[in-house]
């Protein structure tokens, strides 16, 4: 009798057990479906479009005029203007991110980093929309008298604000590739008479260049991604820009400000999924060499497992 | 002699560029707080807004970022844990699991206007939501999913595997081993990640925009299925539509003070837990 209730409990554990094991399962399973429903979502929507517009005439067609009558799809200019805009961002971005990063990681005394670190991370929480709104009030009248330009909406403005943006993202994710290099080769560098600078230059930054790389590279991707703020700053012109002082229609900004104008169903709807789907393409890119790049750096260091 | 001149020269560049980023960032936050400060009241906090756009308060659009963001969580949260637990404690290392792992990571990093092209199809549309706090909601789930997933997975792997085993050798079960010590051990990481995913949320846009977000409503949203007024979207409204742009302006100001103090809280917060944990693991 008692052996019996003791295995009945044992039972009830294992079952217990299982039930729990297939509930976790099962809500794995329902987020990776979410996830993969994206991706079909983006397929679905945007591929009817190529029934009526060839491949080569979307990406490359020079005019984008989708509500004229007849309509042109072509998304070049956006592709440009996403590509002027995220060069112009890195410049700044990159400069003044890892000048930072070396900065709070070789010169900063103990006390300065422990305020300078959270306050970047709190600096990379700010929404997009923030800044955009700062690069509309403030960024664009001050360039617009400054370089005495038409508009202060353009690609510039757009670059600009973008890449400030971009800095702590830059900086946090540089800043630990800097403070993984071990200290030995800071002593042994020094030991052989380099002075601080050159043990920066010569073997810090080259021993941490793909981590350096991934910040660089991520930035970027976030760039390419980034709606609000070239939404509001970028000036929304859909022409291929010949100057940083265009006004320009980044991809995303053209989706995020067609899609409330255009027809459920229609070609146009269809076309700013297949934006959607170049996006995605091009950000998932950045995301898998990113990947790549950051795991040949843990290797080198010897920080994988 | 040379030596020392490049030194000096590369420090100072250095330098410059730390403080240029720190005037840039500074002056964002100089210029909203100046002249937002202003703006703000009781007043400002609790109303309606009047008088088209120009006067009252903002309150029905904190009321509905407080909404999206809670719907949200509580969606990404029970959804990513699980997960993540999933991925971690039952999973095999299989080539199956490592896939899907990939792909959630590199879901992380899809542009936030693209969740929300999925949310004008799938919720919006497909599911009849409409344009309302339910579509608005699971759109930033999702968008915030696979970053509740990451730092969940993170917290899971920073539990020394003697834990686990100790709590087996003692005859706990595989369920008891992470209600009883895997999970406790990993909270204040799962939490930071939880803070994190809530300062995102509250201040993203683009998902928003076809989902759930309009300029105005009268009154406060009643059931899940309104659209509602949300603090980013409202700031992007007031500079792009209406008709009063100068006083739309200053309400703006205010909205995106309301919205950096707001955010900037929350990622302290999430700091702040991160620190006292590592202070109590050393």
């Amino acid at each position: 009798m008692e052996v019996a209730a003791k295995m009945l409990r044992v039972v009830t554990a294992m079952t217990k057990e299982k039930i729990y094991r297939w509930i976790f399962a099962i809500l794995a399973f329902s987020s990776v479906f979410f996830l993969v429903g994206i991706t079909i979502t983006l397929f679905v929507e945007g591929l009817p479009l190529f029934r009526e517009v060839k491949v080569f005439d979307f990406l490359f067609g020079t005019l984008w005029y989708p509500t004229y009558d007849p309509p042109d799809f072509g998304i070049f200019p956006l592709i440009m203007a996403t590509l002027w805009v995220t060069v112009g961002a890195l410049a700044i971005g990159v400069i003044l991110g890892v000048g930072s990063a070396m900065y709070i990681n070789e010169l900063a005394g103990k006390r300065q980093r422990a305020i300078l670190k959270p306050v970047i991370e709190i600096l990379a929480a700010i929404p997009s929309i923030i800044f955009g709104f700062f690069g509309m009030v403030i960024v664009a009248p001050f360039l617009q008298n400054l370089f005495d330009i038409p508009v202060g909406l353009c690609a510039f403005t757009a670059s600009l604000t973008l890449g400030i943006m971009a800095i702590p993202t830059i900086c946090s994710i540089s800043e630990d590739a800097l403070s993984y290099v071990p200290n030995s080769f800071r002593e042994a560098s020094l030991a052989l008479g380099a002075n601080r600078w050159q043990t920066l230059t010569k073997v810090v930054i080259p021993a941490a260049g793909s981590g350096i790389s991934t910040a660089i590279i991520l930035g970027m991707s976030k760039a390419v991604g980034e709606t609000m703020t070239v939404l509001m700053v970028a000036g929304g012109a859909a022409v291929v820009p010949h100057s940083f002082f265009d006004p320009v229609r980044p991809m995303t900004a053209a989706i995020a400000a067609e899609m409330g104008e255009a027809v459920v169903g229609s070609t146009h709807f269809h076309a700013l999924f297949a934006i959607g789907l170049v996006l995605f393409f091009m950000t998932m890119f950045f995301n898998v060499i990113a990947e790549i790049v950051s795991r040949r750096f843990r290797l080198k260091l010897g920080l994988a497992g | 002699m040379n030596k020392k001149i490049t030194q000096s020269i590369g420090y100072s560049l250095v330098c410059l560029t730390i403080l240029t980023t720190l005037f840039f960032l500074g002056s964002i936050i100089y210029f909203i707080a100046a002249k937002g400060i202003g703006i703000l009241s009781w007043e400002f906090l609790t109303e309606v807004p009047k008088k088209g756009m120009t006067a009252g308060g903002v309150a029905p659009a904190i009321v509905g970022t407080f909404y999206l963001t809670l719907g949200a969580i509580l969606f990404a949260v029970p959804l990513g844990l699980a997960c993540a637990i999933y991925l971690c404690e039952y999973s095999p290392k299989s080539f199956v699991v490592n896939m899907i792992r990939m792909s959630i990571y590199n879901l992380a990093g899809v542009p936030s206007v693209v969740f929300g092209l999925f949310g004008l199809v799938v919720f919006v549309k497909f599911f009849n939501f409409g344009v309302s706090i339910l579509s608005g909601s699971l759109t930033l789930g999702i968008m915030v999913l696979p970053k509740i997933i990451a730092s969940s997975e993170e917290a899971l792997l920073a539990v020394p595997q003697s834990y686990r085993e100790a709590s087996l050798a003692v005859g706990a079960t595989h369920w008891q081993t992470i209600k009883n010590i895997v999970l406790p051990t990993s909270m204040p990481g799962i939490l930071t990640g939880i803070i994190l995913g809530v300062g995102h949320v509250a201040g993203e846009t683009a998902p928003i925009l076809f989902t759930a977000a309009t300029f105005y409503t009268r009154g406060y949203p009643d059931s899940v299925f309104s659209e509602v007024m949300a603090l980013p979207y409202h700031i992007y409204a007031l500079m792009t539509e209406g008709v009063h742009p100068i006083e739309q302006t200053q309400i703006a100001y205010g909205c995106s003070l309301i919205l950096l103090l707001l955010v900037s809280s929350i990622s302290a917060l999430a700091i702040i837990v991160r620190q006292k944990q590592r202070s109590a693991n050393e």
